[in-house]
């Protein structure tokens, strides 16, 4: 399937697996997980950062730009695939920021090693279990119909995209993101098993933000979440829903910033 | 031509509007209503063997459309009960089964209780049939294949344990007893809808193929790349008898009767399923990802139902009428999609009562049965009349 690449995009193969990524700006290195839709591409967000960082933006198999692969069907492979990413542009000191599905990924990578972080930032971001078996942690999108997805997503319905309107180049990319994030994430729903017992290994400076409306994943399961995670702090962005970077940038980027440059 | 009889099972008795399926609790069912709704339909299916039908079940989780949950229980019964009739499971929703051995042996069980009636379908399972079984729905076609070369590994298997450690299972003694009673094994079945990739992979494996009620346009062109496929790649000419095909059916004495039957039977058609459930992301194609994020439909068929009872009988799915008129119906559809060996009768649906059924049923078993009977007997086209 053919998919343009940005004009600031570039690829890179790891081992043999073809990995589309985005570089832009200069400075300190932030390495930017998307959230599973990855609307942060063309956001205010992100050109925010550029102004202030080098950011990359990897995209992993079946995401954007990057080819499927057969090798890597879970989100822990994804996680050792950005540590050879990393390896492989000798990156240090990076500040790692995970939104949504990036965050549970950006965990994956920072228990298995911190050595090239210097902070971590988790912004509604999934990957663990809280609760019991009979327990819906992590509201079922593929359940749910998409008036209620929207309405939990986004504390401004407003603020959702309209994919109606869309160009068909854009919503190609949108549609190979929810192709690949059904594979990766359908069972375990959203979540590893064993990911909340290595999160005592995470040694980096950590903030976990939430929107305080966010009904796919609760702000109760974002404390959690930082709880389990040594010296964490939890902060709640008003007025937002799952993507607080996104629906309150200004807000958002202000306590990160803050937090950056600590 | 095969005739093969067919009914869902449904429980019709739950409130008109809401959901069908998949969310509709079980607190709605009868426990009272449903032993006596499980009795007729097995009536029905033994008036199928002694009219001389064959018999066709299917299977389907968490809907009142259709309350036989486990076409292996339901085959054993009939495989026990008839005498002539055989019997075809299509299918078994082997995509969604967590142990294909346990599928290998409950058919071996069944071929044998039969004396080597049983025909065996394997489908990938419709859109709802994901979340009762919690099923990956874009590892559906590799849970498919792997399902069923790992039943025919295992049904053909005879000098003790094999190991296997696939994709999705591992056995490291795989060993089902008993074997098939018909050998190599029995007939296998694959159903399909628009997927052509698909269907050739059956015509190279000379399977079965059954196409459910489309219009006749789509059915042709499915069983034409199956046909194409054998001749493009040097297999030997797939006769009729690997084409199926289910059309809605009911045969009365007058076009008004015939009419009320039509209604029943469309019951079906009306279960309201939403987005998420009838175009789940990774079932299907990234085109119909993208109709759903714009809000559209991806249903190929919603312009059939869309159409009604009228459109429905213009392509050739519901077949209703007098005798004669049903002989004629399918005789046209058979001519359209260039042969049809199989046809598999859905002659109860909704509410449809017991003696409707079986009225419906005596009449085109002693007068459109042996007609049929008579066409697209051999792999030649098919005989005079």
């Amino acid at each position: 399937m053919d998919v343009t690449l940005a004009s600031s995009a570039q690829s890179v193969t790891l081992n043999g697996v073809e990995v589309a990524f985005t570089k832009r700006g200069s400075g300190a290195p932030l390495l930017l997980l998307t959230s599973e839709d990855g609307n942060e591409t063309n956001s205010d967000f992100v050109d925010a950062l550029v102004a202030r960082y080098e950011v990359i933006m990897p995209e992993a198999p079946g995401f954007g730009a990057s080819p499927d692969n057969d090798r890597i069907t879970t989100i822990d492979d994804i996680a050792y695939l950005y540590l050879d990413l990393l390896d492989r542009m000798k990156l240090r000191d990076v500040a790692m920021v995970g939104c949504g599905l990036g965050g549970w990924i950006a965990a994956e990578i920072a228990t298995k090693t911190c050595q090239h972080l210097r902070s971590l930032t988790l912004i509604g971001s999934y990957g663990i279990k809280i609760g019991g078996p009979y327990d819906r942690d992590i509201a079922d999108i593929y359940v749910l119909s998409k008036g209620e997805v929207a309405k939990r997503t986004y504390a401004d319905a407003a603020k959702a995209p309209d994919y109606a309107q869309m160009d068909e180049a854009s919503l190609q990319i949108i549609a190979r993101n929810r192709l690949a994030t059904v594979r990766y994430c359908w069972e375990p729903y959203m979540h590893n098993p064993k990911l909340k017992d290595r999160l005592h290994r995470i040694s980096v400076p950590t903030v976990v933000f939430w929107g305080d409306n966010d009904g796919i994943v609760t702000p109760d399961y974002g404390r959690a979440l930082a709880a389990a995670i040594p010296g964490a702090q939890f902060d709640l962005v008003a007025a937002a829903g799952h993507l607080p970077h996104l629906e309150r940038t200004d807000e958002t980027l202000a306590k990160l910033s803050k937090f950056l440059s600590l | 031509m095969e005739v093969w009889h067919f009914t869902e099972m449904p429980y019709p008795d739950v409130p008109a509007n809401g959901p069908r399926a998949v969310t509709l609790g079980s607190g709605v069912f009868d426990p009272e209503i449903g032993r006596q709704l499980y009795q007729r339909y097995f009536d029905e299916y033994m008036l199928a063997d002694e009219l001389g039908f064959n018999v066709m079940l299917n299977e389907h989780h968490a809907t009142a459309g259709c309350i036989n949950v486990a076409g292996p229980l339901s085959c054993a019964i009939l495989a026990r009960q008839t005498k002539n009739a055989r019997i075809l499971l299509l299918g078994n929703p082997i995509a969604n089964r967590s142990d294909p051995l346990r599928v290998a042996e409950e058919m071996a069980m069944i071929d044998c209780i039969s004396g080597g009636r049983l025909e065996v379908g394997f489908v990938r399972g419709v859109t709802n049939e994901l979340f009762p079984s919690n099923t990956n729905p874009s590892l559906t076609y590799e849970r498919l294949w792997d399902g069923i070369d790992l039943v025919l590994k295992a049904w053909t298997t005879h000098d003790g344990p094999f190991n296997y450690e696939g994709r999705f299972w591992h056995y490291r003694n795989a060993n089902v007893w008993p074997r098939p009673y018909q050998q190599p094994h029995p007939p296998v079945w694959i159903t399909g809808g628009a997927n052509v990739e698909n269907v050739k992979e059956v015509a190279r494996r000379g399977y079965k193929f059954a196409a459910f009620l489309q219009p006749f346009e789509a059915v042709k062109k499915l069983f034409d790349a199956y046909r194409d496929t054998c001749a493009e790649e040097g297999l030997p000419e797939a006769g009729p008898d690997r084409f199926a095909y289910m059309p809605f059916v009911f045969t009365a004495e007058t076009e008004k009767e015939a009419m009320v039957g039509a209604d029943h039977l469309m019951w079906y058609i009306g279960g309201k399923s939403e987005p998420q459930f009838s175009n789940p992301t990774g079932y299907s194609t990234i085109q119909a990802v993208m109709a759903g994020l714009r809000g559209q439909s991806a249903s190929r068929t919603a312009f059939l139902r869309q159409g009604g009872a009228p459109l429905m009988r213009e392509k050739g799915a519901l077949i209703v009428g007098t005798p004669d008129s049903v002989y004629n119906q399918v005789v046209e559809f058979a001519e359209k999609v260039g042969g049809l060996g199989n046809l598999l009768v859905m002659q109860q649906g909704g509410g449809m009562p017991h003696e409707d059924t079986k009225r419906s049923m005596t009449l085109f078993g002693r007068e459109v049965l042996p007609r049929l009977k008579k066409l697209y007997t051999n792999k030649q086209a098919r005989a005079a009349e």
